[in-house]
């Protein structure tokens, strides 16, 4: 079924992001692919969307009921990004739409496919087209524990898609985007935004969501992050940590599965005793490496490789090894 | 001040969860009331007990055999328990669950107005977190979700909403939806007086044509396969006496992960 038309959810539309690369990816092998951005399209990301041959991007331009434009950030709101799919999937007479599954792409995804009556399949590590045509989602749940297949038995799959879940690449030939203005009609929320921030990416080092490499911290560094932050940046690798470290302020953002779910090729977890809170979130990864001074501790039931020993000895020491290893 | 909030029954995540006929595997003393679930019910508690006055009803979609979630929940605090159980609602996706408990809502609020229906951020053996959401838009309230501070004053909502790498302030006037993070608030333990009230507590068993519900909900997806990974190899331990940094490099350099 090559006549398939797949929509991609480009937000933001001003910076390329991994997860839309790795989204374009899945979407070329299941048909055309088109973009629905909520925002103008940067000049670089354009060049990028027509390596990864995506011909069109569908441009949402937002009015509210009396027809008066619509600019603030109430475009990201889960309801109006739902609204741009929504209206998009009946202009292109669309039958796939793709997401990341970041938690506000969760919300858009379910509010699109309640539009559309289509089926929804949420946190998909794989997709694919079953034997009858129809598509299919994997998923690996219960902590990286099973994998499951879901087919979409509905005209329309929406589907939120895990990070990782490819390794991007652009279409074999470029192509030449068009870009066609999307009229929406923002619906009525009954919601007040008073403010919306959206923290800046540190350029040095990947998002945590998005990284081949995972470096997290926990308790046992007992406040000092250095040695985590020192091999990480030895890997080019993301930093992350675990949700008690977090709540002692040491780290801002907490790897689990009520933080951020990540499945890297390589996630390596420092004084972390690998509790099923935090496996949750992390049980997925390909190679799952360990330091950690007490010899019984529950994370060496799943790694594939562990140090038992001090993390402050440990992580310099590798960091130093790894840089002379990248001369 | 009159809140629903929404619990879920799900397997335990310290037990070895997994599936029978591409179903979650519900074994009775293996489940528990969804941890995420507690956050819900204590900010329900709070915002009543702020009121100076309030019922808090606890609801769940689920079989008779997860009525431990809303025992749970009686031991916490919560005034009813309202359990929607039906063969129609067997295999319910997020759709058909959210249609329910939004059923059962507007039951609940023929006896009374419902100012607030507030959810966990997330089930712990889906991890989906649409419900709420959904569950805004069946009622067709406003639905604040991901919230990490909550306040209610003259009839209005506010939260701060944390999710991903961005942080909103958001507000609406009840009746809304809330769905509460884990880091909202600390649930309260249940003591012995709570345990005690609790025992006097009769859950209340709803079908779905007693919530107006008469024909099985459409089916979207259908599950193809379920089965379990297969088990990591026995991972290699190396004890640090001076070298373990270069066995971590060695490791990863001769896997080709540098
Ligand atoms: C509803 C709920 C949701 C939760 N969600 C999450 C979540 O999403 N993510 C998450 O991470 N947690 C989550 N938690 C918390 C989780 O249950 C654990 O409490 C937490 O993960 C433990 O963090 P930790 O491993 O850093 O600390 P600890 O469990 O205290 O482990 C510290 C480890 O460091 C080792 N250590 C100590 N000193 C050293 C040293 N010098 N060198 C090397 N090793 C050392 C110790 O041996 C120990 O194993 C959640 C909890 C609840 C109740
Ligand atoms: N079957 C159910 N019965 C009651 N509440 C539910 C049910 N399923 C989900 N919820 C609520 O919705 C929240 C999010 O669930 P989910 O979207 O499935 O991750 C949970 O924390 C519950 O509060």
């Amino acid at each position: 079924m090559t006549n398939r038309t797949v929509l991609v959810l480009l937000d933001p539309a001003t910076e390329i992001r991994t997860s839309a690369l790795e989204l374009f990816t899945i979407a070329r092998a299941l048909g055309t692919v088109e973009a629905v951005a909520l925002e103008g399209v940067g000049v670089e990301v354009l060049a990028q969307l027509e390596a990864y041959g995506v011909e069109s991007v569908h441009q949402a331009e937002f009015s509210d009921a009396a027809g008066h434009v619509v600019t603030g950030d109430e475009r990201h709101l889960p309801a109006v990004v739902a609204a741009a799919l929504a209206a998009a999937v009946r202009r292109a007479d669309a039958d796939v739409v793709l997401l990341p599954s970041s938690f506000a792409a969760k919300e858009a995804a379910a509010l699109t496919a309640r539009a559309l009556d289509a089926g929804l399949i949420i946190d998909a590590a794989g997709v694919s087209e079953g034997d009858d045509g129809r598509i299919v989602g994997s998923k690996r749940v219960f902590a990286g524990s099973w994998d499951t297949s879901c087919e979409v038995t509905t005209d329309v799959a929406v589907l939120t898609v895990r990070a990782n879940a490819v390794v991007p690449a652009p279409a074999a030939a470029p192509v030449n985007t068009q870009t066609e203005p999307l009229p929406v009609e923002v619906p009525e929320l009954g919601v007040t935004l008073a403010s919306r921030e959206v923290k800046a990416r540190s350029g040095d080092r990947p998002p945590l969501e998005e990284a081949a490499i995972v470096v997290a911290g926990g308790r046992g560094t007992d406040g000092d992050f250095a040695p985590v932050v020192d091999l990480a940046d030895a890997l080019g690798a993301a930093v992350g940590a675990s949700r008690d470290a977090v709540f002692e302020g040491w780290w801002d953002t907490y790897v689990g599965q009520t933080g951020v779910t990540v499945a890297p090729r390589v996630y390596i977890g420092a004084g972390i005793s690998g509790a099923p809170h935090h496996r949750g979130g992390m049980q997925a990864s390909q190679h799952i490496v360990a330091v950690n001074s007490d010899p019984e501790a529950p994370i060496f039931e799943i790694c594939d490789f562990a140090v038992i020993g001090e993390l402050a000895d440990v992580l310099p020491q590798a960091a130093e090894e790894i840089r002379r290893h990248k001369g | 001040m009159r809140i629903v909030v929404t619990v879920k029954y799900v397997p335990d995540i310290n037990t070895d969860r997994g599936f029978e006929d591409c179903r979650v595997r519900r074994t009775p003393d293996e489940g528990t009331l969804n941890e995420l679930d507690e956050n819900a019910v204590e900010a329900a508690l709070q915002i009543v007990e702020a009121a100076g006055s309030g019922e808090v009803v606890a609801l769940t979609v689920a079989p008779p055999d997860g009525d431990p979630a809303l025992r749970k929940a009686f031991q916490l605090g919560v005034d009813r328990g309202v359990r929607v159980s039906d063969d129609i609602l067997a295999g319910a996706d997020y759709f058909a669950t959210a249609a329910a408990l939004a059923a059962a809502v507007r039951k609940l609020e023929s006896e009374g107005p419902v100012d607030l229906v507030i959810t966990g951020m997330a089930a712990l053996d889906g991890l989906g977190s649409v419900v709420p959401t959904l569950l805004g838009a069946e009622l067709g309230r406003p639905a604040l979700t991901l919230a990490k501070k909550v306040g209610v004053s003259d009839g209005v909502l506010s939260v701060t909403r944390e999710h991903d790498d961005v942080t909103e302030e958001l507000s609406a006037p009840l009746p809304a939806v809330l769905s509460v993070t884990d880091t909202a608030n600390q649930p309260r333990l249940p003591n012995f007086k709570r345990i005690m009230a609790a025992r006097g507590k009769q859950v209340e068993a709803w079908t779905a044509s007693d919530i107006g519900l008469d024909s099985a909900p459409a089916v979207r997806t259908r599950a193809l396969n379920a089965a379990p990974r297969p088990e990591r190899p026995e991972a290699e331990l190396v004890t640090d006496k001076g070298e373990g940094g270069k066995a971590l490099a060695a490791y990863l350099i001769t896997n080709d992960l540098v």
